[in-house]
């Protein structure tokens, strides 16, 4: 078990977003978040990837073993793809980029400025990134924002790829990425407003 | 982390402009100073020393809304802060990015700058030591108000409102410095107690701009 | 079973508007008769100073608002520190609701010391430490306010100005340090010195008791009142955050 989420609610700028949630991550599997935009499934990525607090609720995960990505990567337009990749090898403590260059194929791409990739490429070095990480928990916001259809094939097979080594995912999306994975609505977990004895007393 | 410094300090001087805004803005300060108080070579000579530490303050103070704010706007911030870096040591390598890209070539430029207003021979010593002395102190608070604004949109100005009264220490001791040495006199007190804020700040500061950070991410 | 009272109790909005709905009115009265006494008791029942002429008297306003100015800051420290460790709104609240009234004793007490020192001086202005150390004060009370207004949301914006408050109080002591050490060469009688280091006659001392009373009881006053306007604000907003969970 990698990940596991017991009556958890979190808030986004204070209010309450989610609550009441309950699911449990094994290596090897995936597992898609859905719900409408701006049901809370951003803010619940980002608490479990430790950039909010939680409000209520257990989460049991290792800070170390999760890695993060967004759609905007955090890709350096100024410098190349070694030298980016490179850089987030030194932070994850790692030396070599080299099977991460491989397995994304950018070989040919290494020495071209970040700025100058197409948006399927970007997205390719933002996963060689997280291969990168050396961490097994990757958590996904919408991975395969302005990707195309080949494009999005390939993001499955490299997750697919992760997950088979022992890996797992969380990501939340819309697009049916054509691999077997558990889905999680998150629709029916949206917070209510807590009831309160005096009106008076509220302050949020 | 020496990774993390090594990318800044590359993002900083391929950004095109970044430490040669800072210069530009000097040479403007001290260019203008004499058109403000009129030329004469003895009025000059004799408010140099805080002309110039007036001037490399204020163009530190230009440079600081990108510390992180380029960072912020592209995920880099989120990335980093779940890393395996601290935070602290993050804000830390920051604000000696901020240090090398920014003051170190203000300070070296600073004789330059001094012949053009004046300065008497005894203080470009002393105006480049209080200077060396005192400008990490002011790239380390820089750093926390920038963390304070790091999300706002057209924060700068606010940042130099917020700023500048926490300059206030080591500007008062680091001219003090400067003017005392040049005139001769004795300059222990200051130094130390410029010293004293510097080191101080550079330990402890960073504990409060990492908190900052946090809560603007989350 | 006995319940503990304490005074963590009013940290509850309900209960502090309850309480401060109900001290208001008589800290405001109070405060406005007392500044009424002391400032006429020491306008126009005291001797002229024989050094000073009559506008010492003016030391009925500035060594008042003064303090206060300090005061209110530490005010502001303390609620912000309550905050940051129980996170009580209402203490964050009044940190907020504090900082216009320090703006305006600040500025009572720059204004009010230039018209005591410019007989002395000549001039309406001069770099004494202790005017200048208000001066920076001012600027620290300006970056708190343009801090609470600049933020969108509400526990962030008393989260960071908590922080500023905290770093600005260092800073201010090590600058009064500074002010004083960087205006050493100044001639003596340019400073304005505090009333305990003359010796001042009890005809002046009483009425200024009574007036820095009375500017105590008037900051109580407006921070109450501007509190119970932050919470009522803030609870606003906090409804149609409800509405829209709904």
């Amino acid at each position: 078990m990698v990940l596991k989420v017991s009556d958890l609610a979190v808030s986004r700028g204070g209010v309450l977003v989610l609550e009441g949630l309950n699911f449990t991550l094994k290596r090897g599997n995936a597992l898609i978040l859905r719900g409408p935009n701006g049901s809370g499934k951003t803010t619940l990525l980002r608490t479990l990837a430790g950039l909010q607090p939680a409000v209520a609720g257990r989460i049991e995960a290792e800070q170390d073993d999760i890695a993060f990505a967004t759609h905007s990567d955090g890709l350096k337009p100024t410098l190349t793809v070694r030298e980016n990749l490179t850089f987030w090898a030194h932070i994850f403590g790692s030396n070599h980029i080299d099977e991460a260059v491989d397995v994304f194929a950018l070989q040919s791409l290494l020495n071209r400025s970040a700025g100058a990739l197409s948006a399927g490429q970007k997205r390719r070095l933002g996963l060689a990134r997280l291969m990168i990480s050396g961490r097994p928990l990757w958590i996904l916001d919408e991975p395969t924002v302005s990707l195309d259809k080949e494009s999005v094939a390939r993001f499955a097979e490299t997750v697919k790829l992760h997950l088979s080594k022992g890996g797992a995912a969380l990501l939340a999306t819309h697009i049916d990425l054509g691999f077997e994975a558990d889905v999680f609505d998150v629709s029916p977990f949206k917070a209510k407003p807590t009831d309160l004895p005096f009106l008076d007393e509220v302050m949020l | 982390m020496i990774a993390l410094l090594d990318r800044d300090i590359k993002l900083a001087i391929r950004a095109g402009g970044g430490f040669g805004l800072g210069l530009a803005f000097f040479l403007i300060v001290v260019v203008l100073v004499p058109f403000s108080v009129g030329p004469k070579s003895d009025l000059l000579a004799i408010i140099a020393p805080g002309i110039l530490w007036l001037g490399a303050l204020l163009a530190c103070l230009l440079s600081l809304d990108r510390i992180f704010a380029l960072d912020y706007e592209d995920g880099s911030l989120d990335l980093l802060a779940t890393s395996p870096l601290p935070m602290e040591a993050i804000v830390s390598i920051k604000a000696l990015a901020h240090f090398l890209t920014t003051a170190v070539p203000l300070v070296l430029a600073t004789p330059l700058f001094g012949v053009m207003l004046n300065l008497q021979a005894e203080g470009f010593v002393w105006v480049m030591i209080s200077l060396a002395v005192g400008t990490p102190a002011l790239s380390v608070i820089g750093t926390f108000g920038a963390a304070l604004t790091v999300g706002l949109k057209r924060g700068g100005l606010l940042l130099s409102i917020l700023v500048l009264p926490l300059y206030v220490p080591t500007l008062i001791f680091g001219a003090e410095v400067a003017r005392r040495g040049t005139l001769g006199m004795d300059i222990q007190t200051p130094l130390l107690m410029l010293a004293g804020i510097t080191f101080a700040t550079i330990a402890l500061l960073p504990f409060a701009s990492a908190a900052v950070i946090r809560i603007n991410l989350r | 079973m006995s319940e503990k009272r304490s005074l963590w109790e009013y940290a509850n909005p309900r209960k502090f508007m309850g309480l401060s709905g109900t001290l208001l009115p008589w800290v405001a009265i109070s405060g406005g008769a007392l500044l009424l006494i002391g400032l006429i008791w020491g306008f126009f029942f005291t001797p002229d100073d024989y050094r000073q002429g009559s506008t010492v008297k003016i030391i009925y306003l500035h060594v008042p608002s003064a303090l206060m100015a300090i005061n209110a800051w530490f005010m502001m420290l303390v609620a912000s520190l309550i905050w940051l460790i129980r996170r009580h709104h209402v203490s964050a609240l009044a940190a907020r609701a504090a900082a216009p009234v320090g703006v305006a004793m600040t500025v009572i007490a720059l204004v009010t010391g230039a018209i005591w020192g410019q007989p002395m001086w000549g001039t309406w202005w001069v770099w004494d430490p202790r005017l200048t150390s208000f001066l920076i004060l001012f600027l620290f009370y300006l970056g708190y306010i343009a801090l609470w207004s600049a933020i969108e949301n509400d526990d962030t914006a008393a989260d960071l100005t908590s922080v500023l408050a905290i770093v600005g109080s260092v800073f201010a002591v090590l600058s009064r340090y500074a002010v004083n050490f960087w205006n050493q060469g100044l001639h003596q009688g340019a400073s304005l010195s505090m009333d305990k280091e003359e010796n001042v006659a009890d005809i002046f001392y009483y009425p200024l008791l009574v007036a820095i009373a009375a500017f105590i009881l008037i900051f109580v006053a407006l921070v109450l009142l501007r509190t119970r306007t932050e919470i009522r604000a803030r609870q606003l907003r906090a409804y149609m955050a409800r509405e829209r969970m709904q």
